[in-house]
């Protein structure tokens, strides 16, 4: 009963045109199913931001998209490639299917409008038809859906917190009940208790109003906590995507493992906290093959000359997960 | 008078949002580089080599004495007299050669004077903080409000006979609020950056810190207030001399368009008399903008253009980049995947150097 | 409010500093100017006057300069301004009231359209970046490097002269008595098409580009990517957002810019003869009417600060940070 909502294939996306461009996002393919919470990580330069920008079309210039489809999936109807959309059409589709949080919530608002014109303006924008006082109320119990009180609606930008902030940004994205949320580091910038109350209640919220998330964070460790499965991303390609639990009980990828290794266990004994040598691969000059071989404890011969294929690997439950890496040899390599 | 056009100055000031130059001190050599190969900048140096050039040879070259009269009156341009004659006879050409040096030597003075005087003021307001900042800044908000032109025109008419010399030093002493200002504010925001933090916990000296660390991060910045003074003060000293306070002799330009003005040169239609002066000013405040153009892009990277802005897309159209709606490129022939279809982009467009991946 | 207040007092200040200098520069003049009038006008100045032109000229060999400072306060404070060479025995206070009207209409309203007029180009030449309208920039800075006073040279040339409908000097027809009647308004608009065409040619350009690089600039801002996020329509994201925030900046320049501004603007109404200040200032300068060319600076000076106060005031509304916390 796993229906999928969003379909990522072989994306491809960069950065310029010509003999300076630069492939940020490699051969992505990945799917978002229906009311699952997916997580994204990676380190900084993974292109797993790029991967969110592309997927909507929001990267600024001079990033492209050279290849690849993003279908989605809506509730009642056929599915449709979202990259294949005309502006018009594009403009009804953002928001009212998928909304975004973005990372940095102090600038995420329009410092000169207040509040409330910001959340009304985006329903206006996609249901003309509402009345002005609709609206309103609309806007308001978006509001008290994330906490914040209906009577900070006429505050500006500068009068909340940092914490308020991304509640309403939530709320905002929140207010056209879109089928899919995509999370960029939406809580990097605040303090951690303030990080789990958040996600918490974006658990909650999520569990009542049925939504998909995608979820994109350096931080391995809330994703483990809050997301169903993890993808890890590396050098612009999909390392490993496996069930949450799965991803932290046993990781197969060396880089996986070593982000893991990153952060103090959760529960359990203690483990010793190791890290990962290097540092991100630079996208100008990728390594060959595996471009995570210069980095990996576990390299051997075929590393640095093999681009290892994403797939299921031949370990027990491993349909439900996959890898790439040679470690673990696919056993129906997707298709590329 | 032009309105300064720099947006430097209003990029920095405590508007968070706004690009900040970001120029750590290793990288400073590969961009200054890329400032030279700037066509807005290079087209500028160019131009104003050649009136450099113009301002060293100018008297040799000239083919008459500018004051030397002859019975050729108001004659329009001959082979003779290329540019014509005024209403003594005398040949433009030679007066608008002569007065190069004059215009680009108080130009230039004006500019060093002011910006001496700002690089003092913003940079030690801006460090030193406190009641330094206070009074400095009052200081320079005074200067900036007050309408320089009107008191340079007032000072210098009441100074008697004010040659090229004190002309510079009036224009000097009175424009250099505005590159005081700008300096402080980026002197504000580098003091509170890490490495200087870590000069002043080792004890460096505050002249050792502001001379080594700061100055540096300040040069175009600097270049760019000098720039910008250069021109305000070039416009101001040809006006001084168009409504006849400067002294005569030298043909400063604003000279050349007094006497023209004045001795009906515009009644008689004799545009050769005012047209090459007034173009030769206005090429020169060109020159100086476009460098300060490349200065602009130079420190904030969002103005800069990253040539190519036009892409052809799946669909086969071919649209801007612009903000808010990425463009599908069309894929080539070898690649594997579908490609993406349209995109149907029709206005906007914007190419800024984003730092790949973030 | 408190901002405003800090504002006002910061103007106050500057308009001391202002008067200040203005009572130290006739100081810097060689010999004795009052006593070249006094042997020009001999016998027709009343002894009040004298003294007057003494206070203002610090001749008066007796008086210590901080009781010659106190008594040119007190002269201010009534109006004061002497009495102009040129037209003796004018008060200066009256030839400046007879041409402030003038170029607060021709200067005021001109720097408004202009700036209002560039700041809706550059919203359109920033957001359209990259399109055709880029082009025009090259012109726009040749144009902005122009001097005012030329560029109203060659207009006169061009255009004015006789057998024109554009009259190539004054501020109104010779023989009108300045009223507010039909004939009178009419003559005077005639007059200053041309000379405003002049300001609004050379000074539009600079708030073309100001405004297009601030939109630039906040194009990148994360508040415009959530708007396109948001499937705003594209009219929405570039005024309401882009357009809004970009001319937060572009105020505040225009606030530092009218000292420039209102310089070279001046120089227009002298190569049009306009009776206005600039052209009052010009017949001064070339007399060497020192207590003209005093009131009209004080004047200017002061009205660039009044301008500058609307323009903080103007700052103060549109952005909502500076309104609620000073």
């Amino acid at each position: 009963m796993r229906q999928p909502v969003l379909e990522i294939r072989n994306l491809d996306v960069g950065y310029g045109l010509g003999d300076v461009a630069l492939r940020a996002v490699r051969d992505v393919s990945l799917t978002l199913h229906r009311g699952e919470v997916l997580g994204l990580a990676g380190e900084s330069g993974s292109g797993k931001s790029t991967l969110a920008y592309g997927v909507t079309r929001l990267l600024p210039p001079p990033g492209v998209i050279t290849g690849g489809e993003v279908v989605y999936h809506p509730e009642n109807g056929s599915p449709y490639d979202v990259l294949a959309l005309g502006d018009r059409e594009l403009r009804a589709f953002r928001w009212a299917e998928t909304a975004i949080v973005f990372q940095g919530a102090m600038n995420s608002l329009n410092p000169v409008h207040r509040i409330s014109v910001q959340l009304t303006d985006v329903i206006a924008a996609h249901q003309p038809d509402l009345s002005a006082r609709a609206r309103a109320e609309r806007a308001r119990e978006m509001l008290r859906l994330v906490g914040i009180a209906a009577d900070r609606m006429d505050a500006y930008p500068h009068q909340l917190s940092g914490g308020m902030r991304q509640r309403v940004m939530i709320g905002m994205a929140l207010a056209l009940q879109p089928q899919i949320v995509i999370m960029d580091e939406p809580t990097t910038a605040l303090d951690v208790v303030m990080q789990r109350q958040i996600l918490r209640q974006l658990v909650a919220l999520r569990e009542r109003l049925g939504f998909s998330v995608i979820f994109i964070t350096h931080d391995l460790s809330l994703l483990v906590e809050f997301a169903d499965r993890i993808a890890i991303m590396y050098g612009g390609r999909i390392v490993e995507e496996a069930p949450a639990s799965a991803l932290y009980r046993d990781a197969l990828h060396p880089y996986t493992a070593g982000l893991l290794g990153s952060f103090p266990a959760l529960r359990g004994p203690r483990r010793d906290l190791t890290g990962i040598p290097g540092s991100p691969p630079d996208l100008t000059s990728m390594p060959t093959g595996c471009s995570f071989h210069p980095r990996c404890p576990k390299a051997f011969e075929p590393c640095p000359v093999t681009i290892p294929p994403l797939g299921s690997p031949d370990t027990p439950g491993g349909s439900t997960r996959t890898v790439a890496c040679l470690l673990h040899p696919a056993t129906n390599p997707e298709v590329r | 008078m032009t309105i300064p056009t720099s947006s430097i100055d209003q990029v920095i000031p405590g508007q968070g949002a706004m690009a900040q130059p970001e120029i750590a001190p290793g990288r400073a050599r590969r961009r200054r580089f890329r400032f030279f190969a700037n066509a807005k900048s290079s087209i500028g140096l160019a131009l104003l080599g050649i009136y450099v050039l113009f301002a060293v040879i100018g008297p040799w070259v000239a083919p008459y004495d500018p004051s030397a009269r002859s019975s050729e009156l108001v004659q329009p341009p001959s082979s003779a007299h290329w540019l014509g004659t005024t209403h003594l006879g005398q040949d433009v050409l030679s007066q608008l050669l002569v007065g190069t040096r004059g215009v680009m030597v108080v130009g230039l003075t004006a500019g060093v004077v002011a910006t001496v005087l700002s690089v003092l003021i913003g940079v030690t307001a801006g460090y030193l903080g406190g009641p330094w900042d206070d009074g400095l800044s009052a200081l320079s908000n005074v200067f900036l409000v007050i309408p320089a032109l009107p008191l340079i025109i007032i000072l210098t008419s009441t100074i008697n006979n004010a040659g090229d010399s004190v002309v510079a030093l009036v224009i000097g002493l009175t424009s250099w609020a505005w590159g005081a200002r700008v300096l402080r504010a980026q002197t504000l925001s580098l003091r509170r950056r890490e490495y200087i933090e870590a000069a002043r916990a080792t004890g460096e000296t505050t002249w050792r810190i502001i001379g080594f660390e700061i100055m540096p991060n300040l040069t175009a910045i600097i270049a760019s207030g000098f720039i910008g003074t250069v021109i305000f003060a070039v416009m101001s000293e040809i006006t001084l001399a168009f409504i006849g306070i400067s002294s005569s002799g030298t043909w400063n330009w604003g000279e050349i368009l007094f006497w023209a003005q004045s001795e009906q040169g515009l009644a008689q239609g004799a545009w050769w008399w005012f047209v090459p002066a007034g173009l030769a000013i206005a090429i020169l405040g060109t020159a100086l903008s476009l460098v300060n153009f490349g200065i602009d892009e130079f420190v904030s990277p969002r103005l800069r253009n990253a040539g190519k802005t036009r892409v052809k897309t799946a669909s086969g159209q071919t649209v801007r980049m612009r903000v808010g709606f990425t463009p599908v490129l069309a894929r080539p022939p070898s690649g594997g995947a579908a490609g993406g279809d349209p995109d149907g982009g029709d206005t906007g467009g914007d190419t800024i150097v984003a730092e790949a991946a973030r | 409010m408190k901002h405003l207040l800090q504002r006002v007092l910061f103007y106050l200040f500057t308009a001391w500093a202002a008067i200040t200098v203005n009572f130290f520069i006739p100081r810097l003049i060689p010999g004795d100017p009052v006593q070249a009038l006094i042997a020009r006008y001999k016998g027709q100045m009343s002894s009040d006057a004298i003294a007057s032109l003494y206070v203002l000229f610090g001749i008066d060999k007796h008086a210590s300069l901080w009781s010659d400072y106190l008594k040119y306060w007190k002269q201010l404070a009534h109006g004061d301004l002497g009495l102009s060479f040129t037209s003796f025995p004018t008060p200066v206070s009256e030839i400046i009231a007879s041409s402030l009207p003038w170029t607060l209409a021709l200067v005021g309203i001109t720097t408004i359209i202009s700036f209002l007029l560039g700041t809706g180009l550059g919203v359109i030449a920033g957001w359209r970046r990259g399109s055709w309208v880029d082009g025009l920039l090259p012109v726009t800075t040749f144009l902005s490097s122009i001097p005012y006073f030329w560029l109203g040279l060659v207009a006169i040339a061009l255009l004015a002269g006789p057998g024109s409908y554009f009259p190539s000097s004054g501020g109104y027809e010779p023989g009108l008595v300045p009223a507010f009647d039909s004939y009178f308004l009419s003559s005077a608009i005639q007059h200053s098409i041309l000379p405003a065409l002049t300001i609004l040619i050379s000074s539009v350009s600079g708030w073309i580009l100001s405004m297009r690089n601030m939109m630039v600039t906040v194009a990148a801002e994360d508040y415009i990517t959530v708007a396109h996020a948001k499937g705003l329509p594209e009219r929405r994201v570039a005024l309401s957002y882009a357009a809004r925030n970009a001319l937060l900046p572009n105020v505040s320049g225009f606030a530092l810019a009218l000292g420039f501004i209102v310089g070279g603007t001046l120089l227009v109404e002298i190569v049009f003869s306009y009776p206005g200040l600039g052209f009052q200032l010009f017949r001064a300068v070339g007399a060497k009417d020192y207590p003209l060319m005093q009131g009209i600076f004080l004047v200017i000076t002061i009205s660039v600060l009044v301008a500058n106060l609307l323009a903080d005031v103007a700052y103060l509304m549109l952005d909502p940070r500076t309104r609620k916390e000073g």
